[in-house]
């Protein structure tokens, strides 16, 4: 079938943003093996659960905690992923055909690829973006989750590298651009205070669990809401730059 | 207790099952402005909350190290839009080379 420009335009940008996360899933391979996870372990996480905040949310809280900190990690990475299933529900309608192809489309359903999506116009143009980003980014995701581990797996002693620091800063990266708009700024500087305070007092783990109330209560009542977004708007022309869109925002 | 393969399979499955909600139910159930405001900020929270543990937190104890100018470095360059890769090897360093020095633990 011969594609039309504005599907060219999808699949292009697709293999960009593909191209983009790669870096991603370096890093998580390497900060994986590093808290202890086996090489299979971490490939698994990027095969099966393929959606890079709720990954690095387990490595990170197994990190601190141990396996005893296990039950913690499981509800954190599942909170972090609800936004997968809102994203779920505006690409399904675009998804046709048998169980095995939705299945296939619900794994791949991710920031990316839902980015990509919604930013064409037409159905043809929504299902090649969807289709091209979310294989693209699986690909690239896994191929470089499996060379960090390998390559995490030949460095020794967590703290004399570093890479307690680099898990930091990762966080951080994956922080960034959400927060653009005054009301997620306002839930991420409260939460942060949140689970600051329970770090002493509570099993590890738990303090990042807990910093969920501040999130419900934001998100329940709309504090802090402004009509216009802080600092510059959603660069959604810019394929690299998707992973903080607010989807949310513009239906 | 579970073990690793555990916690990595019951997580795996836990964030797969969500994706496939679209899949299941009418959007109607769910597309609203507040689910989907909460969904949002639940992941700017768990984030945040994250970077602060990993940052101040060593088991049950708040500590002071070389990870904070690391994290304060990294978010300033976050902030001029430097690529990701690279301010992730430079937080690296700046720990690495503050613990080389002495300068901080």
């Amino acid at each position: 079938m011969a594609m039309s420009f504005e599907s060219k335009g999808a699949l292009r940008a697709g293999l960009a943003v593909g191209t983009a996360t790669a870096a991603y899933g370096f890093s998580f391979g390497a900060l994986s093996v590093a808290a202890g996870l086996t090489i299979w372990q971490t490939c698994v996480l990027s095969l099966f659960m393929f959606s890079g905040g709720s990954q690095f949310a387990v490595v990170g809280i197994l990190a601190s905690g141990g396996v005893s900190a296990g039950p913690a990690a499981i509800a954190t990475s599942t909170f972090l992923g609800l936004r997968n299933g809102i994203y779920s529900l505006r690409i399904a309608p675009i998804i046709r055909g048998s169980w095995m192809k939705r299945i296939a489309a619900a794994q791949l359903t991710i920031d990316e690829s839902t980015a990509v999506s919604v930013n064409q116009s037409s159905m043809h143009a929504q299902r090649v973006g969807f289709w091209a980003t979310g294989l693209a980014v699986y690909i690239g995701w896994n191929l470089t989750t499996l060379m960090g581990a390998l390559v995490g797996n030949l460095l020794g002693d967590v703290s004399k590298l570093g890479l307690d620091a680099v898990a930091a800063a990762a966080f951080v990266g994956l922080l960034w651009p959400r927060l653009r708009q005054l009301q997620a700024a306002v839930v991420a500087a409260l939460a942060a205070v949140v689970a600051t305070l329970l770090i002493p007092v509570a099993p590890p783990g738990v303090p990042v669990l807990a910093a969920a109330v501040v999130a419900v209560v934001v998100g329940f009542t709309n504090w802090f809401h402004r009509a216009d977004p802080v600092g510059q708007p959603d660069d959604t022309s810019d394929p690299g730059d998707v992973m903080g869109m607010h989807l949310a925002e513009e239906s | 207790m579970m073990s690793l393969w555990a916690v990595v399979l019951l997580a795996s499955f836990g964030v797969f099952a969500i994706k496939l909600i679209g899949y299941l139910v009418p959007a109607t159930l769910l597309a609203r402005p507040t689910p989907t405001r909460i969904a949002n900020l639940l992941t700017v929270a768990m984030l945040a909350a994250l970077v602060a543990v990993q940052t101040l937190g060593v088991g049950q104890s708040l500590v002071v190290d070389a990870r904070i100018p690391a994290v304060l470095i990294a978010a300033g360059l976050f902030a001029l839009r430097v690529p990701y890769v690279v301010v992730v090897l430079i937080a690296g360093v700046v720990a690495v080379l503050l613990r080389n020095f002495g300068l901080m633990a």
